[in-house]
């Protein structure tokens, strides 16, 4: 990731940031409020089945797809963040030693 | 105990926790080949969790910077409604606002609109600020340090932390039927063009996935941005 790519997100963070506070309620409008809401499941989720199933632009199941299944049954039995992140690598790293 | 220091304490607590997100973020930044100064930069800088992990995703699949960056902004752009929340309140603090505004996130939005009055609600805002920067920058440091250490990220199934991370971030938005719908149809696009468009493309297609979940009904479904006290890292 190259130091233009970093300082542009930067700025556009901070942009969104700073707009809402010094706009204010003004446009507060319900459209806009339930669509920037949708944008972080939609997001996350392609995210989700991208790293997963991803590989040079092709389509593979591997032993990232066992991490996965682990991490959402974690997540539905209420682990917590940094618990979900290692029971997934380390069923992810064990499904290879046995592949 | 009095109110004052009952969200003090809680901010700090709050600050460790994101602490181990970002230890994550680092380790995962490190492994999608940031730099310490880069990793870092990205968490002083940018500071909004989700958007940093997006990012260091895209770019670890593959993706170019141009879509790595679009997708992370896509999801900061939240941010700003954050921000006209605690317009008023923080309206009080002058020309400090300008600098504050930078901690206007997930958690610490969540934390000031959980308190009662307008000087609980901004003494909060700046303590979870102020505790979130600090955990979250000392966090991503320690993290990269860590991945660097570690070598091969797949021999420890690191690959498999990038999805897991998102999982872990994805529960609170799946609360409503149209967040679940944005969900699954986000995912769907994703998949079916992965072999048709190049790298980075699909995740910025699957931001259409909103569409049809904005044409569902929303009869009792609340749309509160920062409904839930800590939803993941920001």
């Amino acid at each position: 990731m190259s130091w233009t790519a970093i300082l542009v997100l930067a700025a556009g963070a901070y942009g969104f940031k700073l707009a809402g506070v010094l706009v204010g309620t003004r446009i507060e409008h319900p459209l806009l409020l339930r669509s920037v809401s949708l944008i972080p499941p939609a997001l996350f989720c392609a995210l989700i089945v991208l790293q997963t199933f991803e590989r040079d632009t092709d389509l593979v199941l591997d032993a990232r797809a066992v991490g996965l299944v682990v991490a959402l049954v974690a997540t539905w039995r209420k682990v917590p963040f940094v618990g979900v992140i290692l029971l997934a690598m380390a069923a992810t790293a064990l499904a290879r030693v046995i592949a | 105990m009095t109110a004052t220091s009952t969200h003090r304490r809680d901010s700090v607590a709050l600050g460790a926790a994101v602490g181990l997100v970002a230890i994550t973020f680092g380790v995962l930044a490190s492994t999608a080949g940031l730099s310490l100064a880069k990793a870092m930069a990205m968490s002083l800088l940018v500071f909004t969790g989700a958007s940093q992990f997006a990012a260091v995703g895209v770019i670890s699949s593959g993706g170019s910077p141009v879509s790595a960056v679009a997708g992370a902004l896509l999801l900061a752009a939240r941010n700003s409604l954050y921000g006209m929340r605690l317009s008023e309140r923080l309206a009080r603090h002058g020309w400090k606002r300008i600098p504050g505004a930078h901690w206007v996130i997930d958690e610490t939005t969540a934390m000031s609109v959980a308190q009662d009055d307008d000087d609980a609600a901004t003494e909060a805002f700046w303590w979870t600020g102020a505790a979130l920067f600090t955990f979250w920058n000392l966090g991503t440091a320690i993290g990269v340090l860590v991945g660097d250490a570690i070598g091969d990220p797949e021999i420890y199934g690191l690959d498999a932390a990038f999805p897991a991370s998102f999982v872990a971030l994805l529960g609170p938005h799946l609360s409503t039927s149209p967040g679940r719908v944005a969900g699954l149809i986000g995912a769907s696009i994703a998949i079916v063009a992965v072999p048709f468009t190049p790298a980075g493309a699909p995740i910025l297609l699957a931001a259409l996935a909103i569409i049809p979940a904005l044409l569902m009904p929303t009869a009792i479904e609340t749309t509160d941005p920062a409904g839930s006290p800590v939803e993941g890292t920001s």
